[in-house]
């Protein structure tokens, strides 16, 4: 039953996706309104297309905002499921860290370690595979990708502690 | 990454005085691979240049550690000399620049100056030309200045890279010399452009040679004057009889214009002399190679190469001049 | 038949041991840079150029040198589908609109059919382009001369005609997805007052938003959040794995000539343009729905829907070299570096070339016919291999795609800041599919946004600056004319049901 419960309604997604897009077509509409958005002499200026853009961008948020208020029965449904969500969470959740541990002002570990972390931590919580398997895989892919952006291609990518401790950085 | 860069340069800067203290004939040299920025996208004049640098480099061993281009042409530019600014005493990241150095910060506000890079040295400085179709009945300059003034404000079209940029500044440059005044075309590359001045969509541009001299030799176009206050000094025949040498300065032709375009290298702020001297001896190597020569002479390039304090002296009057020019062109971005 | 006596000379030039070998080193990595989300065409041949300089400087070698990256632009080429088919994530710009019907495929367990289709169509793209190149170039050269910026502009209007109405759900959020397309693109410096426009003083924002990033979020990461909901497990696991898959597939394909013809002559004409491969393949995909009689059917894995794209996308693509030779103008960010390639190892692209280095020009045109028959048997034979992808267990190859994903989106500016993005656009792939938004629009309008405003406001630039140049001459009238037929088809066709109707009954 927990698993199968509503997290939120398509009602307040519909609302709350038009509210971002609204806020956003508001945005755009407001610095092109900076640039000049009027037909100048040469043809329009800078601001001229982005504040019909968003102009239109508001006008039909708003259009959406009402017929998800009228949505009835339909709007009840669930957007997403507890279980569904926990799952999507599961993957969202370390892939932030994931990003987070690429490279940030305090302590990054470059994109290397930080896969193969990340496929490790991956294939042993959500695949629940055996250290055995994990190891070959996560270091294997990395090193692949280690030879090919940094080795043949010359493409540098965001490097930390064991790369300057091999001499590569 | 800041605070980790300076504290990791800070010790190397330690360890390397202590060095330097023991065994001072050892110079500095790269110790990873080098990042060679391109404020610009790939494909275009000053990409050309790093990677031929990128293969000269390699071929002849120049350097011990390998060099990696990064195209960085985001904002006009703003996004490679950010990035630069940004690695304050990083040795491993060199730029190399168009005029955009001084256009884009003066243009559209993003802060960054020349000053907070160190200059290491000049390669050479890229010229401009006047070009129009082979059908316009101008024989000179000065003809086509006349006839621009004749058929009246705003009826020709100039073409050229960018807005606010060179070819536009040189563009402003001319009207405020002659009292023609052209419309002013932005196109996103010099090709692009050369195309369509021979498919008669403008009526001239002022491309680089090295963007219009396959049309010029294949005689759909043909170069009026160059801006610059001597002629080039190529004489090799390019276009049928004629070589760059046979094209007159602007002066001469009767419009008295002139505008270069910076190719220099520089580093990030904050580095040793030792540092920026490897990189100024590098390219001294590179300038004699004879690869290196030949695309001089292809691209008629104007082959001044400063280094030191010249370099900036140079480059601190260019700033003065494009703040001038864009001044009064109505450039500058409202503060 | 002058031009068949050079293509022989041309043959024997690139015919060596060493050029064949080349070919296949060059495909071999192309497919490879293909696949890769972020590391493109361009950039894989911009890496590899330096390594080319000293091949160059050997008698003869320019030509080989050529033949190394060509050939890696053709693998890319084929590359870029791969990836599109086996996880919705489009390995290059111009493979998105494959993902429309080619990822469906493979959920249905097709994945062979769709990769075989998608590289023998890519073949006969290219193949149609280069006969173009062999026998009419200069002809061609001249065409593309005419297009100036009101031309461009309805190039693109057209793209924009033949793809819109495609979406179902509501046309409001149509509105919407299309126009924040438009918005991000407009992100940036602006080309024709050099303005900064929607950055807001963000430095990270300088650069706009790149068109890849938000499509390796939208589909790539988007599609693995929505899988996830279902639980830890790919669907289309059961593909077939032997290379019968091929022959069943050809049998299959000449079905679809007509949709191969007519995309052919979309991709050869946006690559000449140059209008580039990515709206060539949006165009040939719309039409193709549109005129196709199963075109209903278009988005649930059709095997049409893979041909189109892909045979305008090799066909554009291709093309696209034709005016870097005769012109020496690019028709694509790759053709732009191998132009400047052509500067560095000391030759001159324009018009002139064909007859100054007549056996570069010929031995490059030779080696576009041996090359994709290299990359063709190279790829279709690794069919079953890319096709056993998918039996991989999730829960390893997930991870993976993230990492490839992330890796992506920062080597596209070298920027961490981009793999944050990419973030929050899976973010927004995931709710925009579960609210229904439709996310083709925006990719289109995030691809052709700019283009299309910078194209619009030159030609309104100068003293015939007025709407009236979209109908100035023969050529730019009909494109814009049938653009709008196009935009304004379904109300047209209504309007005439009701005057035949009203006929129908006063008779």
């Amino acid at each position: 039953m927990e698993e199968k419960k509503s997290v939120a309604s398509m009602r307040a997604a519909e609302l709350a996706m038009s509210a971002v897009f609204l806020a956003f077509g508001a945005l755009v509409m407001w610095d092109s309104r900076r640039l000049g958005a009027s037909w100048g002499e040469d043809g329009p200026q800078a601001g001229y297309f982005p504040f019909y853009i968003g102009l239109f961008i508001v006008l039909s948020s708003v259009v959406i905002i009402f017929r998800a208020l009228n949505l009835g029965e339909k709007g009840r449904a669930p957007f997403v499921e507890w279980g569904q969500l926990r799952m999507v969470l599961a993957v969202m959740a370390p892939t932030v860290v994931y990003v987070a541990l690429i490279a940030n002002p305090w302590f990054g570990l470059g994109i290397y370690l930080a896969s193969a972390v990340y496929i490790a931590f991956f294939m042993k919580y959500l695949g629940k595979y055996p250290w055995t398997k994990i190891a070959p895989v996560s270091i294997g892919v990395v090193v692949f990708f280690f030879l090919m952006f940094e080795v043949w291609f010359k493409v540098p990518l965001p490097k930390g502690p064991i790369e300057a401790a091999i001499g590569f950085n | 990454m800041n605070h980790r860069t300076t504290a990791k340069s800070l010790l190397a800067a330690l360890v390397a005085t202590a060095f330097s203290a023991l065994t001072p004939a050892v110079a500095w040299e790269p110790t990873k691979t080098v990042e060679f920025i391109v404020p610009a996208g790939t494909g275009g004049g000053a990409d050309q240049m790093a990677r031929l640098t990128q293969s000269i480099i390699g071929k002849h061993n120049l350097m011990k550690q390998s060099m990696v281009v990064v195209n960085k042409g985001g904002g006009a530019g703003a996004e490679g000399f950010l990035d630069v600014k940004g690695a304050k005493g990083d040795p491993h990241k060199i730029i190399i620049t168009l005029s955009n150095l001084f256009t884009t910060p003066m243009a559209t506000g993003v802060p960054f100056n020349w000053k907070d890079l160190t200059p290491v040295r000049m390669l050479a400085l890229d010229q401009f030309v006047l070009w129009v179709h082979k059908d316009n009945p101008a024989g000179t300059a000065k003809d086509y200045i006349e006839a621009v003034k004749k058929a009246g404000p705003g009826k020709t079209k100039m073409g050229g890279t960018g807005s606010k940029q060179e070819d536009q500044i040189i563009t402003v440059a001319l009207e405020k010399q002659s009292g023609a005044k052209f419309t002013y075309i932005p196109y996103k590359g010099g090709g692009a452009v050369a195309t369509q001045l021979v498919g008669k969509h403008i009526d001239s541009s002022v491309n680089n040679p090295i963007e219009a001299v396959a049309q010029w030799r294949a005689g759909n176009l043909k170069p009026l004057c160059v801006f610059d206050n001597e002629r080039m000094p190529y004489k090799g025949k390019v276009a049928g009889q004629y070589s760059w040498n046979d094209i007159p300065t602007c002066k001469e032709a009767g419009v008295d214009t002139d505008y270069v375009m910076l190719r220099g290298i520089f580093m990030a702020g904050g580095v040793t002399p030792d540092q920026v001297k490897f990189y100024v001896d590098l390219f001294e190597k590179v300038r004699q190679t004879p690869e290196w020569k030949k695309f001089m002479e292809d691209g008629a390039f104007n082959q001044t190469a400063l280094a030191g304090k010249e370099y900036a002296d140079w480059v601190a009057k260019a700033e003065k001049l494009h703040e001038g020019l864009m001044t009064e062109a109505g450039f500058m971005a409202k503060k | 038949m002058q031009e068949i006596q050079s293509l022989m000379a041309g043959f024997a030039v690139a015919m060596t041991w060493f050029n064949l070998a080349l070919m296949l080193a060059g495909v071999t990595l192309g497919v490879l840079i293909g696949v890769l989300p972020g590391l493109g065409g361009a950039n894989g041949v911009a890496i590899l150029l330096p390594l080319t300089f000293t091949l160059s400087q050997t008698p003869g070698g320019a030509t080989s040198a050529i033949i190394l990256l060509s050939c890696i632009y053709w693998g890319a080429l084929f590359g870029g589908a791969i990836t599109s088919i086996l996880f919705n994530i489009p390995g290059e710009p111009w493979s998105v609109a494959t993902t429309f019907d080619g990822y469906p495929l493979a959920q249905k367990g097709r994945a062979g059919a769709a990769l075989t289709a998608a590289f023998t169509s890519s073949f006969i793209g290219a193949l149609v382009a280069v006969i173009l190149i062999t026998f009419i170039s200069p002809v061609i050269a001249r065409f593309a001369l005419q297009f100036g910026p009101p031309e461009f502009f309805a190039v693109y209007l057209l793209t924009f005609s033949a793809f819109v109405g495609m979406a179902k759900g509501t046309p409001f959020k149509t509105v919407v997805a299309m126009m924040t397309g438009f918005a991000l693109a407009a992100v940036g410096i602006d080309t024709v007052t050099g303005q900064l426009r929607l950055t807001f003083g963000f430095t990270e924002l300088l650069k706009g938003f790149d068109f890849l990033i938000a499509v390796i979020g939208l589909f790539g990461i988007g599609e693995i959040l929505l899988t996830i909901e279902e639980g830890l497990e790919f669907r289309g696991t059961k593909a077939k794995l032997d290379l019968r898959v091929v022959l069943d597939t050809w049998k299959e394909l000449p079905k679809y000539w007509k949709t191969s013809v007519r995309s052919s002559v979309v991709g050869c004409l946006m690559g000449i343009v140059p209008g580039g491969a990515t709206p060539a393949s949006f165009m040939a995909y719309g039409l193709a729905k549109k005129m196709s009689r199963d075109g209903e059917e278009f988005g649930t894995g059709k095997v049409e829907g893979v041909v189109a794209p892909e045979t305008a996308a090799h066909a554009a693509g291709t093309s696209a070299l034709l005016p870097m030779l005769t012109l020496g103008v690019p028709g694509s960010p790759t053709a732009a570096v191998l132009l400047g390639g052509l500067l560095i190892w000391g030759l001159q692209p324009g018009p002139l070339l064909f007859v100054e280095n007549a056996d570069f020009v010929w031995g490059l045109i030779a080696s576009m016919y041996l090359g994709n028959i290299v990359g063709l048997i190279v790829v279709l034979t690794c069919v079953p291999l890319f096709a056993s992808i998918l039996r991989i267990p999730f829960s390893i190859i997930a991870p993976v795609i993230l990492v490839i994903c992330a890796i992506g989106a920062y080597t596209v500016h070298t920027s961490i800041f981009d793999v944050w993005l990419m973030l929050v656009f899976g973010v927004l792939g995931y709710v925009f599919k579960k609210l229904d938004y439709p996310m083709a629009p925006l990719v289109l309008a995030l691809v052709l946004g700019d283009r299309a405003e910078d194209a619009f406001r030159q030609s309104m630039l100068g003293p015939d600056g007025s709407l009236a140049v979209f109908f100035a001459n023969p050529l730019v009238g009909t494109m814009t004319g049938v653009s709008l037929l196009l935009l304004f088809w379904p109300l047209i066709s209504r309007a005439l049901a009701i005057v035949r109707g009203r006929n129908g009954r006063g008779g």
